[in-house]
């Protein structure tokens, strides 16, 4: 069964018709053919998919497309702004927090909005907000060092992180 | 995976009414985060995905001092979990809204579907359960109120008829000099699905001595329940560490767990035992540093 | 020194039935079988007088499977590429650009030791980070090579552009699926599919029957391992019987996923379901079922019965009676390990295209592309010169994206369709059928001398390996001995069937297992001697030259530095602070991991800017690309920028193995430093003529061609560069490397934990990994290696495993099968030992796998350590710690604690 969609997409309006059973991961790869944004598990237990819908980070494997009429959704391909990488894509490359990089774009999709709302993170902080993202090439440590470094690049808190 | 319609009503009569006409299986869906995997693994082949998110009765979340919490089934985890009030007069709440999954599911995750779901292992059940919540639900016959207890009725069955919704839960303001705390067990630190879990909750009287003491079980039988042997073996004594000690004895004694993959019955006794103790402290502690 | 022309590849064929290596030169056999199990014949060997003296005898393998790859590139073997003209001595002074601000980067926790540069170096333009002490390998010094270079196609992966597997869309492209066997052992007595072709949207079915008959029988070579063709066939499409469940039956393609998913709904299969054994305990008993009804252990003066054991390997030297007599302790200790998974994040997905004229073109996330190319070709009875595969990015391996599982699928539905056809896996599918690693039976008896000198061991190491033989059961063997000498020595390693999926590698397959064993009883035999466990491990360590198990002399390795390294270390000399109320420990194991050489191929064009486009035969798992661009560059003193590395496919690039088996930087730099000398060469050729002297007297320095010993304006490589194309046409350099020997690795683990007793769980405080790394290429990247391994160790030592029902898999998840979260984890500190290989590109070898052998029983250690309990099955989850330290609860019913092969 399909039923007509519509919602922005990186700031782009798009309009589609989809089968009820798609999940927003695959209108957005299938369908839209951005493919940055991974599946990795398809029931949301490794954090590949991770968009931002509405601005909060969730895992799109989990969101039927039709769930997402008139919403925002943020995938990977929307934080590079103008071409210029953002300055946890630049941290994870200079710490060398990506090896396959297949569970970086939904990582970085978490880590970017962790740091936007926690401009001083203790790393067990850090920990926990990735803890929804399972990478399986690095043990997590040059990642960690890469959303420090981020944020100590952060303007700093103005009342609490 | 079978084909299926998707509907997304924005008042509660025009979903009751969609739920009574319905012809095959209708299935509501507020976070999706259990509901969406069974549909596209086969577990579940409903005909009609009834979107319960767009509906404002069910997006409530407001605290009044009189009549206590009115909880939306459609609400998330984590604007549960960060609202003021649920963190100053719900901590246990709050502590299990925040346990659920990762930051992604909580973003998602409704305690609604948690509810709904019944799971027994479901986190944010024991605490609803220690706090006395009540149950709203509405349906084509009208409406009716349970206490949460009563709304389970074994693993993923609840008392909801084909054509009713849950509305809301409502939580009464916590008892004077009351604390309450929600503790799991999980073999990692987090993304895992408790192998236990236990509420408590603790009113002290003026003297420091137990006036009452709630206790409530995940994961540890059919659906998460109360226990109500271990409360009253606090009631009107001391909580010292022989009472913490004995009221997890009892605790765990009426637990009936099973050995699944998540782990055997009688480890699960084990941590009931020390998951009740630890709830307890954590609950003295709480009062220590200045009763509500 | 182990230079022998042509490397014993790791392990036997694993070829139905296949032997010890060393029986295949055995004098005839007594038949014996005295400690054997069940019916299972022990072939007694000859070894007992000839392991030290004859070191050569063992490295001549029984079955050179692989040989004739070897010998097609005969000039390539072992030879590091020679150089035709003179290294440029450590004279860098070239101002290049100054990397970005890399050197400032914040690893000072991660790098104690401060740079020990020698005095007579170079100021370099680019300074090593502290890490990397410029350290000369043949009189060089170097510029690039050691450096913390970024990441060269780290954009592409932080943007999301890079194409992985499942991110390829083909015009008119079909969708497949899979069905699967729910039974874990049946025979299959008919498939209907009428239904699901009559379903609108589906445009074919396939089943066996649409698989042409195999051509040829035998193994087909993955690298490292073989498969027999015949069980790779019954892996993509189960005919008569299914095996394990998740098996293959049918495939279905659609126009959509959700179109052929309803499909499969309409196959009808009709099963006899046969009893199932789960594990290789049960498999081995006389009068089990058997998995095979072709399988017979190939002993002499064995009754030719079907067996489930499908190989018995046997390593033997000195006298194990003697040596146990000798012995004033002895310990003797049977372990465990459960089913676990690679677990790359990237399900398997591929996409095939078949031509009108019958080529066929597929894209693929793979560890080997001309690997996938060999089998498609075994399988489907295809000529090599049809079929071209294309290597897609890829989202982890492991080992696991060896054998072809999706590919054959979809060509088989992309020829009857005449349309692309693209399967992606789920990650069920992922789980239950791709191939794990293998679970393990092993006992073991140590016995020591009061000082601590070991004098024998025994050991019985079973490996199941799922529904087809081919477990890395020798290799276990080798690798859990490597670190230790061993006078008296016999391992008897069986390779044992049973209905699970087929495993295949994972990380240093065959290790992990062995290492929990062997580490264990080693730190069980020093405490009984109230030695310091790392002392006991000194006294012991294997010395260069000795046997390793299976005869070989051990080449040269750092291990004695490694071990000296640990010693001076604070995380092992600093007491463990203790807390009170709180469970601690420390703990120490060690690992060895041999890897594979095998070959590799590339080349490399000049472009006329003087900047460098390099070719690679083998897939960039991580970071392969900038290690080559960094080896480029080192060799025309180029910065890595300058050089373009591509990943090519099956049409494009010289044969090249599977990127696994720690081989990738050691062989594949050795190819591409082998291609820049040609090229070089050629340039400086044209150099010579140009200044009117002999190919031979040009000497390449600092980007300059010069006559050697002359004072002479040289000639820059730039100008070479910019004239190429006018005089003396494109110049494109070859590298190939073949037969390099093998360069061990070593590791050492240091870990502290913390056991909460209440409930079991083992919360890491500090883990420190030590590892001769040879050279590294790129510290950076070493540690992530390093780092990576760890984690995966510490997954399968704590809460990975299969957990299994009657051969029905129960947790088929991410959720239930539990790789370690961040949250898991500490940071995981690394300790590199740069003792280089003799044979490797600028001393490199190996980095990859060793990192995930010694955690578990550097874990088990701990835990021993903090508890007093001793773990002896893997993983060690909450539970399964608890109810071993609490033994006073007697265990009601059995625990549903995840062990090995319940
Ligand atoms: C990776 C992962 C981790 C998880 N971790 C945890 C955890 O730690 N603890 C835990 O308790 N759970 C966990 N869960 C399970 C799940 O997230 C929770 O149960 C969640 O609260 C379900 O809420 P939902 O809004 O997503 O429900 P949905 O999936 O939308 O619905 C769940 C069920 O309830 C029904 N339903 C929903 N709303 C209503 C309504 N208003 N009236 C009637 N029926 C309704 C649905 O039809 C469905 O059957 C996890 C799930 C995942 C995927
Ligand atoms: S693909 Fe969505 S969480 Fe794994
Ligand atoms: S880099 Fe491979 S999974 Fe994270």
């Amino acid at each position: 069964m399909k039923q007509p969609l519509t919602f922005t997409l990186n700031g782009e309006e798009r309009v589609l018709y989809v089968d009820t059973r798609a999940t927003l991961l695959e209108a957005v790869r299938d369908y839209l053919g951005l493919t940055g944004t991974k599946e990795g598990c398809g029931n949301g237990n490794c954090g590949a998919c991770t968009v931002w819908l509405d601005g909060e980070p969730a895992y799109s494997c989990l969101v039927l497309a039709v769930e997402a009429q008139g919403a925002r959704v943020m995938t990977v391909e929307g934080l590079a702004e103008g071409g210029r990488l953002d300055p946890l894509q630049r941290a994870l490359i200079e710490e060398g927090g990506l090896q396959c990089g297949f569970c970086t774009p939904g990582l970085l999709m978490m880590a970017r909005s962790f740091l936007d709302r926690h401009r001083r993170p203790t790393e067990r902080e850090i920990r926990g907000a990735i803890a929804g993202n399972l990478c399986r090439c690095t043990g997590y440590d040059k990642i960690v060092r890469a959303i420090q470094r981020a944020a100590r690049g952060q303007t700093p808190p103005q009342a609490e992180g | 995976m079978r084909a299926f319609e998707y509907r997304a009503p924005t008042t509660l009569s025009e979903a009751l009414k969609l739920l009574a006409e319905a012809k095959g299986e209708v299935r509501p869906l507020a976070g999706g985060t259990d509901l969406v995997p069974q549909v596209r693994e086969g577990r579940k082949r409903p005909t009609m995905v009834l979107d319960v998110k767009r509906i404002s009765e069910l997006r409530r979340l407001e605290y009044d001092p009189g009549m206590g919490l009115r909880l939306g089934a459609a609400v998330s985890c984590s604007v549960i979990a960060s609202h003021p009030q649920v963190r100053r007069y719900f901590p246990a709440l709050a502590q299990a809204c925040a346990l659920v999954g990762s930051i992604q599911i909580q973003n998602r995750a409704t305690v609604g579907g948690n509810i709904c779901n019944a799971s027994p292992s479901a986190d944010t059940v024991p605490p609803l359960l220690c706090l006395d919540a009540r149950a709203f639900i509405a349906g084509g016959r009208g409406q009716r109120e349970v206490a949460l207890e009563s709304f389970f009725r074994g693993p993923g069955r609840t008392i909801l008829a084909r054509d009713e919704l849950l509305v809301e839960v409502v939580v009464p303001p916590p008892p004077k000099f009351s604390a309450a705390s929600y503790m799991r067990f999980i073999p990692r630190s987090e993304m895992d699905i408790a192998v236990a879990g236990v509420a408590s909750l603790v009113v002290l009287d003026g003297g420091r001595q137990c006036q009452e003491a709630r206790i409530a079980l995940a994961a540890v039988a059919p659906q998460p329940s109360r226990a109500p042997e271990a409360e009253a073996a606090l009631q009107g004594r001391p909580l010292d560490a022989k009472a913490l000690e004995e009221a997890g004895e009892l605790a765990a004694k009426m637990a009936k767990p099973i050995t699944d993959i998540r782990g055997g019955a009688e480890y699960r006794r084990e941590l009931v035992k020390v998951l009740t103790r630890r709830t307890l402290e954590q609950c003295l502690e709480a009062l220590k540093r200045g009763p509500r | 020194m182990a230079t022998s022309t042509k490397t014993r590849q790791f392990g036997p064929p694993l070829k139905r039935g296949s032997v010890a290596p060393k029986r295949a030169q055995a004098p005839p056999k007594k038949p014996a079988a005295t400690k054997a199990p069940g019916s299972v014949a022990r072939a007694p060997s000859a070894a007992t007088r000839q392991q030290q003296s004859t070191p050569k005898r063992a490295q001549t393998p029984p079955k050179k499977s692989i040989a004739p790859r070897q010998q097609s590139a005969p000039k390539q073997a072992q030879t590091p590429p020679k150089k035709s003209i003179t290294p440029r001595q450590q004279s860098a002074p070239r101002q290049a650009q100054t990397p970005p601000k890399k050197s400032t980067a914040p690893q000072q926790q991660r790098a104690p030791k401060p740079a020990q540069a020698p005095p007579q170096a170079p100021v370099q333009a680019v300074p090593p980070t502290p890490k990397a002490q410029p350290q000369r390998v043949n009189g060089r010094t170097f510029r690039v090579i050691g450096q913390r270079t970024e990441r060269v196609d780290a954009v592409e992966r932080v943007t999301g552009q890079a194409a992985f597997g499942a991110d390829i869309t083909l015009p008119g492209m079909l969708w497949a699926k899979v069905l699967r066997s729910p039974y874990a052992h049946a025979r299959i007595k008919g498939i209907d599919t009428a239904a699901a072709l009559r379903h609108p949207g589906v445009l074919a079915v396939v089943t066996a029957a649409d698989l042409p008959p195999l051509a040829s029988k035998g193994p087909v070579q993955l690298g490292e391992l073989s498969i027999d063709v015949a069980a790779l066939r019954e892996l993509v499409l189960a005919s008569k019987k299914v095996r394990f469940q998740g098996q293959p039956v049918a495939s279905v393609a659609a126009i959509d996923p959700y179109t052929a998913a309803e499909a499969l709904e309409l196959i009808h299969v009709d099963y006899e379901p046969l009893p199932v054994l789960e594990n290789a305990l049960d498999a081995m008993k006389p009068g089990a079922p058997v998995v095979h009804d072709d399988i017979f252990i190939q002993n002499p003066g064995e009754r030719r019965s079907p067996s489930n054991i499908a190989a018995h390997i046997e390593f033997e030297r000195g006298d194990v009676e003697a040596g146990f007599a000798q012995a004033d302790v002895v310990v003797e200790e049977s372990y465990e390990s459960a089913m676990v998974h690679q677990a790359y994040l990237e399900p398997q997905a591929a996409a095939a295209s078949v031509d009108a004229g019958g080529r066929t073109t597929v894209w693929t996330t793979t560890q080997g592309a001309f690997t996938i190319k060999l089998q498609l070709c075994a399988l489907l009875g295809l000529g090599q010169n049809l079929v071209r595969v294309v290597p897609l990015e890829i989202g982890g391996g492991f080992g696991g994206k060896i054998n072809v599982l999706v590919e054959p699928l979809c060509v088989l539905l992309s020829r009857r369709t005449g349309r692309p056809v693209k399967l992606v896996l789920t990650r069920d599918e992922v789980l239950r059928a791709t191939g794990p690693g293998s679970p393990s039976f092993i006992t073991l008896k140590v016995g020591a001398k009061k000082d601590g000198t070991l004098t024998a061991l025994t050991g019985r190491l079973i490996y199941d390996a799922g529904a087809f033989p081919g477990a890395p059961v020798a290799a276990g063997c080798v690798v859990g001995l490597g670190p230790y000498r061993v006078p008296n020595l016999r391992l008897d390693g069986y390779d044992v069937v049973t209905n699970k999926p087929r495993v295949q590698p994972y990380r240093a397959p065959g290790a992990p297992q062995a290492a929990f064993a062997f580490e264990s009883s080693m730190d069980r035999i020093a405490e009984k001697l109230r030695l310091d466990p790392l002392e006991f491990r000194r006294r012991n360590a294997i010395a260069v030259g000795e046997s390793l198990a299976d005869g070989r002399p051990l080449p040269p390795v750092g291990l004695k530095q490694l071990l000296d390294r640990v010693a001076r270390h604070p995380c092992w000399t600093r007491p463990l602070e203790q807390e009170r109320g709180h469970a601690r420990g420390r703990g120490l194991a060690l690992g060895c991991w041999l890897g594979s050489t095998l070959s590799s191929a590339c080349h490399l064009m000049v472009n006329a800017d003087g900047s460098l486009t390099l070719v690679l035969g083998g897939v960039d798992l991580t970071g392969t690309r900038t290690a080559m661009a960094q080896i480029a560059a080192e060799e025309f003193g180029l910065e890595p920028g300058q050089v373009h590395v591509r990943v090519g496919d099956t049409d494009s690039v010289g044969y090249t193995d599977v990127s696994a088996g720690s081989r990738v930087t050691y062989v594949m730099g050795a190819a591409v430093q082998q291609a820049c000398q040609d090229a070089l060469g050629q340039l400086g050729e044209r150099a010579a003529e140009q200044l009117g002297a002999g190919a031979g007297e040009v000497e390449f320095r600092a980007g300059v061609f010069n006559l050697r010993g002359s004072k002479k304006k040289g000639i820059p490589y730039l100008e070479l560069a910019r004239t190429s194309l006018r005089r003396g046409g494109p110049v494109v350099g070859r590298g190939t490397a073949s037969g390099l020997p093998v360069a061990p690795a070593f590791a050492a683990h240091v870990v502290d934990v913390e056991v909460d007793r209440e409930t079991g769980k083992v919360s890491i405080l500090k883990y420190t990994a030590f590892q001769d790394v040879g050279r590294a290429v790129n510290p950076t990247q070493v540690e992530g290696q390093i780092q990576g391994g760890v984690a995966q160790g510490v997954g399968l030592a704590l809460t990975e495993a299969y957990i299994w029902t009657r051969g029905a898999l129960k947790n088929a998840s991410l959720l239930d099968y539990r790789l370690p979260t961040a949250l898991d984890l500490p940071f995981i500190a690394t300790e590199l030992i740069e003792a280089p290989a003799p044979d490797g590109p600028y001393g490199v070898r190996g980095v990859g796998e060793v990192p995930i052998v010694p955690a578990a029983p550097a874990l088990a250690n701990a835990i021993y350590r903090a508890v007093g309990v001793r773990m002896k099955a893997l993983p060690m989850t909450p539970e399964a710690v608890f109810m071993a330290s609490h033994p006073r609860a007697p265990v009601q019913e059995p625990a549903a604690s995840p062990v090995a092969g319940r």
